[in-house]
């Protein structure tokens, strides 16, 4: 998307040239650089609400299943890790942080910090992968993948498992319901994982943008792909902010 | 807007091609392949979808003879799962949904609100090259052994009980809805944000209204199908049983997000067919659309309702009793704003100069047609009616009179409309005529015995029925011949006319709007100043006024 609003027009005439170019991006068939600006940033939140929709259909199915199977949900959802969500929510917000403070610097014209910023929200972005990658190979290790590997042992016999606290606590399932929880880590690997596929995009995109950055390419005036790319940044953050609570707060009881 | 900023071509007869446009603009297919103009990819578009216009219509012929016999005895019934199954994915998808917006909307949205494209051409780009993959991918599915789940995909059929090519051609459906969501945010921002001076919300022609409306439906409606279709894919790929009954899933839950989508999804495509028609029937009866902001706001309304009626495909299905009731008053509430469409139009042509050109044949078709076919909607919205009347060919021939008595004569209005504007040819005008009332019999002759059919049970999706109903079938059949007819002829003639049809000239039809202000074919950049919208839609005074005193400069 960002492509398409920031590469220079090269191939098509200009038949009518304005008096009021003075970037290089200026567009041809938009009449001003402000228009062009508004346009761009109007069609990054239309698309941020296609995405809403998009993770929408999952976020149904959880409160669709999660008010039908809700002892899976929560005994399943104690048996994910806490400490390293609630640290990668932290990794999350600072990088959305730095994002911002990019888009300042983009906008006052500071090409060393923009790039020290951009750095920064790639940097952090990769350690919430990195953390994720240990999360996702704990539920692997636990035969908790859903597919033909999938294992309810865990929540049958939780009295087998000393070595975690939460499930050790948690009264045993009937295996019935407790079959209902490769649903919940359906759900899980689902939202997550396209949260994950998000952010991965998100560093390709940085990657580039901190290239032209480099070259100076955006703090010329000219701030609509930082400026857009904030935005899906935030929005991918605030997805996780949701995400957070509810796949992994279900009816946490830690004083037990 | 002053008249020497337009360049305006003198009346037919003494017309000639300008010089310079945008066909002939730049030379050879990389400059068609990676063009941004929003004129060529809609004529991009235009080639694609008739091409699967016609394969989807190929299918539609082989179920029609094979239901000539009560017997299944052309194909045996797994092929004729396939064949409803491509006919459906194809017409819907690659047909139904991006026919008018991309080709005509996509042509005039910006010369009508006087930009000189639409707000991100390469994105616009990326949308035809999404749907070419989406359209392989069909093709793919169907010479690998085809699909037969239904176009609806229906679970747990879709993810559990078939061994045929789903996961292909979900990608596909997949693939072509991101090319759709594109369009729509295209023109919602194109609306928004590149309105000419002067331009205000309701001084736009409303065939720009519609499309409007019908773009808030692809952004809002479409990602949820990609989602529900990626749940159907990774089912089948790893079994997770998040549709799986055996494993606590819910089948229910996928027909929720599907037609969630695709009840939205038939406005999203009979919308733009009814801008067509306001233009049209303005035009033809050189009168202001009669009550202009309430049929604009009717297309609104229509997408705003369309949201909330989803559940009335699902009344079979064990949905609760009280919920059936409010999508079913839900669904009775969209008859409204349609309803004032046709009513407004109607007062249009009341008293109006109307003569018969080729595209008021076939708006006049749409009217009758989609009246039938929204009506009979009503009936299936009423409960009661609908527990009889459901999945037996009562439904096929309502949806069919919508989609094809409605959008495709609508379609067909546009593209004899604006030929002439895209072309800067004539079509021959008794030939077209005579294909629009071929059209009409060929369709009525199909359709009507389904609505009997369907009213004394004849289910839908069999490869054989009960001989007792084989007369309508027969008859059904012989219409869609003379329908396949009446299709295929304007193949023909317009091809014919790029080469031999008459020089069009600016404004062969005296039309209002500012995209027949400017030569045919229009220049790269459309116009040559941003022109300045200084009057109302449809306001055949002015157009009088501007012709008079106008100083014609031949481009």
């Amino acid at each position: 998307m960002d492509s398409a609003l920031t590469t220079p027009h090269t191939h098509e005439a200009h038949a009518h040239e304005h008096e009021h170019i003075s970037l290089p991006q200026h567009r041809h068939h938009f009449e001003t650089e402000e228009q062009q600006r508004e346009a761009g940033s109007f069609g990054m939140w239309l698309f941020l609400l296609t995405e809403i929709m998009f993770f929408g259909g999952m976020f149904f199915a959880y409160l669709l299943y999660r008010n039908w199977y809700y002892p899976a949900f929560a005994a399943a959802s104690n048996q994910l890790n806490v400490p390293m969500g609630a640290t990668n929510t932290v990794i999350l917000i600072s990088s959305g942080f730095f994002m911002a403070l990019g888009v300042w610097a983009s906008e006052v014209r500071k090409k060393k910090t923009l790039v020290i910023m951009l750095l920064l929200t790639t940097i952090f972005g990769c350690a919430f992968l990195g953390v994720k990658y240990f999360e996702y190979k704990e539920k692997y290790e636990l035969h908790h993948i859903p597919g033909n590997n999938f294992s309810i042992a865990m929540f049958v016999n939780p009295q087998n498992y000393p070595q975690y606290p939460d499930t050790y606590a948690e009264k045993p399932l009937a295996p019935d319901m407790a079959q209902k929880t490769q649903i919940f880590f359906f759900l899980y690997f689902a939202m997550t994982g396209m949260h994950a596929l998000h952010m991965i995009i998100g560093i390709g995109l940085l990657v580039w943008l901190i290239i032209r950055a480099q070259r100076g390419d955006f703090t010329n005036g000219y701030v609509a792909p930082i400026e857009n790319f904030g935005l899906y940044w935030h929005f991918v953050d605030i997805v996780w902010l949701f995400l957070f609570p509810l796949l992994y707060l279900i009816n946490r009881h830690p004083l037990h | 807007m002053s008249a020497t900023s337009i360049v305006s071509l003198p009346d037919q007869s003494t017309a000639t091609m300008p010089k310079r446009h945008y066909i002939n603009n730049e030379h050879g297919l990389l400059s068609w392949l990676l063009t941004a103009d929003h004129k060529r990819i809609a004529i991009l578009y235009l080639i694609s979808i008739t091409f699967f216009f016609f394969i989807g219509g190929a299918f539609a012929g082989l179920i029609r003879l094979e239901l000539l016999t009560p017997q299944s005895d052309l194909v045996a019934a797994d092929t004729y799962n396939k064949f409803f199954t491509m006919h459906g994915i194809v017409m819907i998808f690659l047909f139904l949904v991006p026919s008018v917006p991309a080709t005509l909307g996509n042509f005039l949205i910006p010369i009508m609100l006087g930009a000189k494209d639409l707000a991100f051409p390469k994105i616009n780009l990326l949308s035809w090259y999404l749907y070419m993959i989406g359209g392989t991918l069909t093709l793919a599915a169907l010479v690998l052994g085809g699909v037969d789940t239904g176009w609806t995909f229906t679970t747990p059929l879709s993810t559990h009980y078939l061994n045929t090519h789903v996961v292909t051609a979900a990608t596909a459906i997949f693939v072509a809805g991101f090319s759709s969501i594109f369009t729509g945010l295209n023109f919602i921002v194109t609306i928004h944000r590149m309105r000419a001076p002067g331009m205000t919300w309701f001084r736009m022609p409303l065939f720009v209204w519609s499309h409007y409306a019908a773009s808030l439906l692809m952004v809002l409606g479409t990602p949820v199908l990609a989602i529900a279709i990626v749940l159907v894919a990774l089912e089948r790929l790893i079994g997770i049983g998040v549709f799986d009954p055996t494993k606590g899933g819910d089948p229910l839950l996928f027909q929720h997000l599907f037609w969630f989508y695709s009840h939205p999804a038939v406005y999203i495509m009979i919308l733009p067919g009814m801008g067509v028609i306001s233009e049209v029937i303005s035009t033809f009866s050189r009168k202001r659309v009669f009550g202009y902001s309430a049929v604009a706001f009717s297309s609104v309304a229509i997408a705003l309702f369309g949201f909330f009626v989803w559940e009335h495909h699902m009344f079979i299905m064990g949905v609760s009793n009280y919920s059936a009731l409010v999508f079913s008053l839900l669904t009775m509430l969209v008859a409204v704003p349609s309803a004032i469409k046709v009513f407004n139009w109607a007062f249009t042509l009341q008293k109006g100069s109307i003569t018969f050109e080729t595209p008021m044949l076939y708006a006049f078709a749409f009217i009758g047609l989609f009246t039938i076919g929204g009506l009979t909607g009503v009936f299936l919205g009423a409960l009661g009616m609908d527990i009889h009347l459901t999945e037996t060919y009562f439904i096929v021939a309502h949806f069919h009179y919508v989609m094809v008595g409605g959008m495709l004569m609508a379609f067909l209005a546009g593209i004899h409309f604006w030929w002439p504007k895209m072309t800067g040819r004539m079509y021959p005008e008794s030939l077209s005529k005579l294909s629009a009332v071929t059209s009409f019999i060929g369709f009525n002759l199909t359709f009507m015995p389904q609505f009997i059919l369907g009213y004394l049970g004849m289910p839908r999706r069999y490869a054989s029925y009960p001989a007792e109903f084989q007369v309508l079938n027969v008859l059904s059949t012989a219409g869609a011949t003379v329908l396949g007819v009446g299709f295929m002829l304007p193949l023909l003639y317009l091809g014919w006319s790029l080469k031999y049809g008459a020089i069009a000239g600016a404004n062969p039809w005296q039309a209002t709007g500012l995209e027949w202000q400017i030569q045919s074919p229009p220049l790269t950049e459309n116009f040559i100043e941003t022109p300045i919208m200084d009057h109302e839609a449809y306001d055949y005074e002015w157009l009088e006024n501007k012709t008079k005193h106008e100083v014609t400069t031949v481009g």
